[in-house]
């Protein structure tokens, strides 16, 4: 394979978020840039919460597809501004998550953020899609996740929350 | 600018202020974890995880930048693992034993708001990597202060119980909160130019925030009397030694240890 942005882009659509295996990092929005400079390849990524476990296997997991397609010596640049945001999911991969079983998360922009904001975000259950559902709490089983629980279908679901 | 652009002056008063920023949440973090596995209920245990995870993230984030600042090698790990306590720059409220839960929320929602505050302001800092930082930490900590606030109204307005031992944690942790907004010298001379961290200013908007929490939660506000202090300049209470003997001894019995 020629050594081309598009087919390093191409290759990184393979690489799969380790905590949610059905969405790539780049549907995720973490990849900011392809930097091809001779043989030479650098990855921009932008991790998605400070302390998420998932962002150095996800960084190795982007060196070891590299190379196993044969470019040699692929470097990871950590890039923290601007700060990642689920909006930069991409609506494929905002599809995915619902597909998968997660609420995909709403606009950034739609939740008050003041310290004392009210929470009158409306999450549509993954499964039956009722609107009838309620939060559980706001921490889940990994950071970027929320607990849910549909009053529908009675079935507790995760929520991609926003950030 | 980046820092790289800063006189020698700037970037060792840089290099402290990052540790303060840190160490204050490594050692908080640390704290929250000790409730892993034996949370209230099975939610509450997740969430503290989880804010304790926020707190190491972010507190690798900075430590990692201090090295870098700093130009001697040292990584966010030789800085966490490989300095004594008299090193640690963090204030002595983020040490104290995480006591009950009333205790640990009472603290963790005094830190948020005044963390909430302070990444409003940092994140527009004219340090390129700094404002970075925080802006990815401003992001993160409001849901802990949203979920500590809920909490603090929960307690508060909860049981006789729950209400006491809240009140209880309030009055216990005051005369640990001043340290929060110490004027000290590295921050003037840090933001000498451009100061974008008023620590006047945030104290009282922290009182204002702080204050309504507490009165919608039926708890008195503590009177301010007399503030800890030492902390920053590596006088701590006795519990730091503790907690970094147990926090460091991995990492100091096999200096090299790999997973």
């Amino acid at each position: 394979m020629i050594l081309t942005k598009e087919n390093i882009l191409n290759i990184l659509d393979e690489v799969k978020d380790p905590e949610i295996p059905v969405i790539s990092v780049l549907e995720l929005g973490i990849v900011r840039d392809v930097h091809v400079d001779g043989e030479k390849v650098m990855v921009d990524i932008t991790p998605t919460y400070s302390g998420c476990p998932a962002n150095r296997a996800i960084e190795q997991s982007i060196i070891s597809t590299l190379r196993s397609k044969g470019f040699g010596n692929p470097t990871i640049r950590i890039v923290h501004s601007p700060p990642w945001t689920t909006d930069w999911i991409t609506k494929e991969g905002k599809r995915k998550l619902k597909e998968y079983g997660i609420a995909p998360p709403g606009s950034a922009d739609s939740e008050d953020w003041s310290p004392f904001g009210n929470l009158h975000r409306v999450v549509q259950c993954p499964f039956c899609d009722s609107e009838k559902t309620r939060l559980t709490s706001e921490f889940g089983s990994t950071a970027c996740k929320a607990l849910y629980y549909c009053e529908n279908c009675q079935q507790p679901f995760e929520y991609f929350k926003c950030i | 600018m980046t820092f790289e652009e800063l006189e020698k002056e700037h970037r060792e008063a840089l290099f402290n202020y990052l540790l303060y920023l840190g160490d204050d949440r490594l050692i908080l973090g640390h704290r929250l974890s000790e409730w892993c596995g034996h949370g209230p209920i099975l939610e509450e245990d997740i969430a503290l995880a989880n804010i304790a995870l926020d707190c190491i993230g972010q507190a690798s984030n900075f430590l990692k930048l201090a090295g870098e600042v700093e130009g001697t090698g040292r990584s966010e790990d030789d800085l966490a693992y490989h300095r004594e306590a008299i090193d640690f720059k963090n204030i002595i409220m983020v040490e104290l034993p995480k006591g009950d839960f009333a205790f640990t929320i009472a603290r963790q929602f005094l830190f948020s708001a005044y963390s909430h505050l302070l990444f409003e302001q940092l994140q527009h800092t004219n340090i390129e990597e700094l404002s970075a930082l925080s802006s990815k930490c401003a992001k993160e900590v409001r849901y802990h202060l949203r979920h500590t606030s809920e909490w603090m109204l929960r307690l508060g307005d909860g049981t006789e119980e729950s209400h006491q031992r809240t009140q209880n944690a309030l009055n216990d942790v005051w005369m640990y909160t001043g340290e929060m907004f110490e004027e000290n010298q590295v921050e003037k001379r840090l933001f000498e130019k451009g100061k974008s961290n008023e620590s006047t200013q945030i104290w009282n908007e922290w009182k204002k925030i702080v204050a309504k929490a507490i009165s919608k939660a039926t708890l008195d506000m503590p009177e301010d009397g007399y503030m800890m202090s030492g902390g920053r300049s590596g006088r701590h209470s006795e519990h730091l030694g503790h907690l970094l003997a147990e926090m460091q001894i991995l990492p100091r019995s096999f200096p090299e240890a790999k997973w």
